[in-house]
């Protein structure tokens, strides 16, 4: 388990009062003009040293994703964004950090922003996140009149700004060239790649977008060092990660753990374990809806880190575990995030447009028992035909949930087919 | 409730507000304003955004009228039709409905007459279904105008339902006293901060 002193954020719960001056007690901003000293190939390469996961989702290598920016700027400026744009199912991670902890995320953007060259940053936050927005705003205002961001940031001579945008409600804008084309002011459809970002992105120009939660760590990594970070959590999976408990659980929450714990435990010493006991679990999706979900078996051993949970064909995600009971109808469970990936759906890949309304349908049968039982196959089929064949992640998103339904309950929807064909009534609760 | 209006202007200050955003984005990329801009005429009229209000953005941004529409018709915050003056939102998602979102759409249909979509004959509520607020931990939760109320029950839902219909103002937030989205059983974690002095190398 997490030693406190490891520990990140230390008020993500709020507390303690979120203010600058508090913020400053916790240590944030504190030697940020001495961690910008070290330059920005030493910041990125300690970003790298690090191991840092992107914890938006994808995983991928911050410092790496930093270090595919442009060294110099030409004629065209550099930009961060930040995406704040928090909304896959089961994840409420980032709203604590933009509401309890903003300054480490404005701290951590201007370093950021600083390694890559980039005077702007962009925070695109969800619009539902309204409260969570005028919190970051007082935040950034704070920054601004203490002098820690603006015209001569922290002292260091840098123009740094940072600036807030808000989202309307659509979850397509958490993909990151439709946020940059809703933040252009255009409709969120995700751009064609390449060119990527770090060449062409905001404004046509080269950007960087990152998860609230990667932003919000690297202060503690520069000033707490690379190989303080690399040495929690397991080879390849470091550092502590923000992990959302939601479901059949005792005490839902929103914790900090390290990478690699295990899920079981997890649940047992931060959520008070599954409601009725761990033998009453029926199934978890731990990283977020787009996740495949995993049986109880899998459940009692597997480890919460990236590599551990794409072992078992689902993934870390965003870190958000679901928790399901025995009692839990499954299938309707798995239907609901079919309805939700069809209303998400931007509209602008036949795979994903067409695809996750016949999803939707077609789990909408399972779920009642009027489908068939060779429909399975078919419906296994069709989500082939969507995973890697649309523009962006979310024809992915729609199929990798029923992949994970039927590839682990396959004979509950069986049942329920045999079920309403013997004229039972089929659905539980 | 009006009809749609014929015209629409920006109150002077909300005039003052616009200029302020466009501000924020680079020279030439005033379009990026949109969203915020087309925000803003909602709020001052009555949370809806009527055409005129649309045509009123694409003059003051320069852009083609069918571009902002395309903006406002693409994202869901966006009500191109009259909303009630609380227009609540109950999440309906996977988090919130493993805890009883289901309860809370039926305290709200009960409370307040109406089913989803719908609004309240005197124009004071309209009911909603939402998806993901991002708000989990907290589960099941809704949103009412800019503020949630999370960690419902079909009795706390009313609650709350029949202060704001009475015209007062319940707490936001958690309904059962939590903090934020600590665990509900106590502190599991940062409970030894400070007890330990220097920090971890």
């Amino acid at each position: 388990m997490l030693k406190d002193q490891d520990r990140i954020f230390t008020n993500i719960y709020g507390l303690e009062d979120t203010g600058l001056k508090a913020a400053k007690k916790r240590g944030d901003w504190s030697r940020t003009k001495t961690l910008m000293n070290k330059g920005r190939e030493k910041i990125i390469a300690e970003v790298k040293e690090s191991e840092l996961r992107g914890r938006g989702g994808a995983g991928f290598s911050a410092g790496m994703k930093w270090s595919f920016m442009p060294k110099e700027v030409t004629d065209r400026p550099h930009y961060l964004v930040v995406n704040a744009d928090e909304g896959e199912p089961g994840t409420c991670k980032d709203r604590e950090i933009l509401r309890n902890e903003p300054h480490k995320l404005i701290e951590g953007a201007l370093l950021a922003s600083f390694a890559m060259n980039a005077n702007a940053a962009y925070c695109y936050v969800r619009g539902e996140f309204f409260r969570e927005t005028e919190a970051l705003q007082r935040a950034v205002d704070e920054a601004y009149e203490a002098g820690l961001i603006g015209e001569d940031a922290c002292g260091s001579g840098y123009k740094f700004d940072f600036y807030i945008h808000r989202g309307m409600g659509a979850y397509i804008c958490g993909e990151e060239s439709a946020l940059i084309e809703s933040l252009e002011g255009k409709k969120g459809q995700p751009r064609m790649k390449p060119p990527f970002p770090a060449n062409c992105g905001l404004y046509g120009c080269p950007t960087t977008v990152n998860n609230v939660e990667s932003i919000a760590v690297t202060p503690a990594i520069l000033r707490r060092g690379a190989s303080w970070f690399a040495g929690i959590g397991k080879p390849n999976n470091t550092g502590p990660k923000l992990f959302n408990i939601s479901g059949h659980v005792n005490n839902p929450c929103t914790v900090e753990e390290e990478l690699g714990i295990p899920l079981k435990e997890l649940i047992d010493k931060h959520a008070g374990g599954v409601i009725g006991g761990w033998e009453n679990l029926g199934a978890i999706i731990p990283g977020g809806s787009s996740v495949p979900m995993l049986p109880p078996e899998i459940c009692e051993t597997v480890t919460m880190d990236f590599d551990a949970l794409s072992a078992v064909k689902s993934g870390l995600g965003t870190g958000a575990v679901i928790v399901m009971d025995k009692n839990t109808d499954l299938i309707r469970a798995i239907c609901r995030l079919s309805r939700f990936y069809k209303h998400e759906s931007c509209g602008q890949c036949t795979p994903c447009r067409e695809g996750t309304g016949w999803m939707w349908r077609m789990m909408e049968r399972m779920a009642s028992g009027d489908a068939k039982v060779e429909e399975i196959d078919l419906l296994e089929d069709v989500t082939r035909q969507v995973e890697g064949h649309t523009i962006c992640a979310l024809g992915d998103a729609a199929a990798w949930p029923i992949q994970g339904l039927i590839r682990h309950f396959r004979p509950l929807l069986e049942q329920r087919i045999a079920d309403r064909q013997a004229g039972k009534s089929t659905e539980a609760a | 409730m009006s009809g749609a209006p014929e015209t629409f202007t920006f109150t002077p200050e909300n005039a003052e507000a616009a200029k302020s955003v466009i501000a924020k984005y680079p020279d030439g990329w005033h379009e990026s304003a949109v969203m915020p801009l087309l925000d803003l005429a909602q709020r001052q009229h009555d949370g809806w955004l009527p055409r005129a209000a649309m045509d009123a953005v694409a003059e003051i941004l320069s852009m083609p009228p069918i571009r902002v529409y395309e903006v406002a018709t693409f994202y869901t915050m966006y009500n191109l039709q009259p909303v009630g003056k609380h227009h609540v939102q109950v999440c309906t998602n996977l988090p919130c409905w493993l805890r009883g979102s289901e309860d809370v759409v039926g305290a709200c249909r009960k409370t307040l007459g109406i089913d989803i979509g719908m609004t309240t004959e005197n124009g004071m509520f309209t009911l909603s279904e939402a998806e993901c607020l991002g708000a989990c931990a907290n589960a099941p939760m809704m949103q009412i105008g800019d503020d949630y109320y999370e960690d419902l029950d079909a009795d706390s839902t009313t609650k709350v339902l029949k202060l704001l219909k009475s015209g007062g103002k319940p707490k936001t937030g958690s309904q059962t006293g939590r903090h934020t989205s600590e665990p509900a059983g106590g502190l599991t974690s940062l409970k030894n901060l400070g007890k330990d002095e220097g920090e971890a190398k």
